[in-house]
């Protein structure tokens, strides 16, 4: 047996060593529909209990809206289950044409090709692209799904600090002399909520002649006045080269992703990309719920503006309770506790009190920074968040942080 | 003459060190996780335009690249 009592005490030890540390992943088993009102089975085996959920990448409450739900059976209906197929072969219906063709309308952008996840456009996009005599040069905090991409494509790549346009120069500069040079950054950025400064990166690309490179997963369908994503909110609608972004958020939560810009980097993808070439195609029913978001959002902005109220009223009651937040302006609203352990007893308590959000510390985020990461949706009502505000309001006074700044904190708590 | 070890150290503080970290001649930089392996790329080049000296790809190894003296070490090498 290959399958040996030494080897599985090996990864016995290793997954031990996990727990240990306290970076073992447990899994909460939902018995619902994603939405605001979820039922949780956790502890494993436990009853199921009712909560708020305030830690889904549900941005526009779309992932069981009736509408959309009704079109991916239609879809099942009319186009089948899956395609047993990669896009090349016999894997393109017209359905996926649609849909490339009309996220490129609502990017605003010259062409689109669908790929199984964002995550695998990210793995994707930059081989497709670049060569050895080519340089990337990416953002301290971009997504992991970025990292993979970029370390499976032969290219040079380098740094910037984090949203520092000056650093950022003074690489463009050093790499001057490359062929193609690449600026790469998520339009928001999961951990932090903050947004990549567009307007002012555009202008270094043209100035040193970069193309632009932009994730927009935590953007696409609210960020920007008629939820078009971060390069609508800051005015470059055209100067971004590419964008990638996920349907398994505000887009309608299921799966699946793409390239969308330049129609010669899209061929490009579609030519070279290995994710794309040897995946198998967007299931119909998927593709078919996809298209009916993207008319719904670009029927009215009424769920992108719900969001940016709902948005408002969550940073604002939190401030006001006392708790440390990360300064911005998008759903993702981080409630800084700065001690890991912290972190997961205020996460503990919350869902005691019937409110579902997870704490993340290190090595998910830098030592010392700690937080309950908050994500809000259009599909809460005002009584989920002021329920949700309240239970905030006790865990925080139990353990005495309310009114308290980062030192008061770490004075308590330790980092 | 600069000290070249105060001259990288400076610059490895300077591009890397975000918080008040302290580095020494001996702190491991990848090892200990203030230069990732993605961002060596900046000091090898700051190295060569510096020393005006070029560093084989087989060199720039995260081992070789892991501490101040490591790196002083081997630019000299390069240097000859």
């Amino acid at each position: 047996m290959a399958y040996s009592d030494k080897t599985r005490g090996m990864y016995n030890d290793i997954l031990y060593g996990l727990q240990d540390a306290g970076l073992f992943k447990q899994e909460r088993v939902i018995h619902s529909p994603q939405a605001a009102d979820i039922e949780v089975e956790f502890p494993t085996g436990s009853s199921l209990k009712k909560v708020i959920n305030i830690c889904a990448n549900n941005y526009l409450g779309l992932s069981s809206h009736p509408d959309v739900v009704k079109a991916a059976h239609e879809g099942l209906d009319s186009h089948g289950y899956g395609m047993s197929s990669v896009r090349f072969i016999c894997g393109t219906q017209d359905i996926h044409r649609q849909l490339e063709n009309m996220v490129s309308k609502f990017l605003g952008t010259e062409d689109t090709i669908l790929f199984p996840s964002c995550m695998d456009a990210n793995a994707g996009v930059f081989e497709a692209i670049l060569t050895k005599d080519d340089v990337m040069i990416s953002d301290r905090l971009v997504h992991a799904s970025i990292i993979d991409g970029i370390r499976l494509c032969s290219a040079m790549h380098d740094t910037f600090k984090h949203s520092d346009m000056a650093h950022l120069e003074n690489k463009l500069q050093l790499h001057h002399d490359r062929r193609l040079k690449m600026v790469i950054t998520d339009g928001v950025f999961s951990m932090d909520g903050d947004t990549a400064k567009l307007d002012e990166m555009a202008v270094l690309c043209d100035k040193y002649d970069a193309l632009l490179f932009v994730d927009d997963s935590h953007a696409s369908g609210f960020i920007g006045k008629t939820g078009r994503g971060t390069h609508e909110k800051y005015g470059v609608m055209d100067k971004v080269d590419i964008i990638t972004t996920t349907f398994g958020k505000g887009l309608g939560g299921a799966s699946g992703g793409c390239v969308s810009g330049r129609k010669e980097l899209v061929e490009m993808c579609r030519q070279k990309a290995r994710p794309y070439l040897f995946s198998n195609t967007i299931a119909p029913p998927v593709v078919a719920g996809v298209i009916k978001v993207l008319e719904i959002l670009s029927a009215t902005t009424e769920r992108r503006d719900k969001l940016e109220s709902n948005t408002e009223f969550w940073r604002k009651g939190l401030t006001e309770a006392g708790f440390v937040l990360k300064e911005g302006d998008t759903p993702i609203v981080p409630v800084m506790l700065f001690n890991a352990k912290l972190s997961q007893d205020v996460s503990r308590d919350l869902y005691q009190e019937g409110v579902y959000a997870i704490g993340f510390f290190f090595p998910v985020v830098p030592q010392g920074q700690a937080r309950i990461r908050t994500q809000i949706s259009a599909g809460h009502e005002i009584h989920h968040l002021e329920k949700a505000l309240d239970a905030f309001s006790k865990v925080g006074k139990k353990y005495n942080i309310l009114g308290k700044a980062k030192q008061e904190i770490i004075e308590m708590y330790g980092m | 003459m600069e000290d070249m070890y105060e001259v990288v150290k400076e610059y490895v503080i300077d591009e890397y060190v975000e918080d008040d970290s302290e580095v020494t001649l001996d702190t491991p930089l990848i090892s200990g996780g203030i230069v990732d392996s993605f961002s060596m790329v900046s000091l090898k080049r700051f190295l060569e335009n510096k020393y005006n000296i070029s560093i084989p790809d087989d060199k720039a190894t995260p081992e070789a690249f892991d501490s101040v003296n490591k790196i002083c070490a081997l630019v000299k090498e390069c240097i000859g």
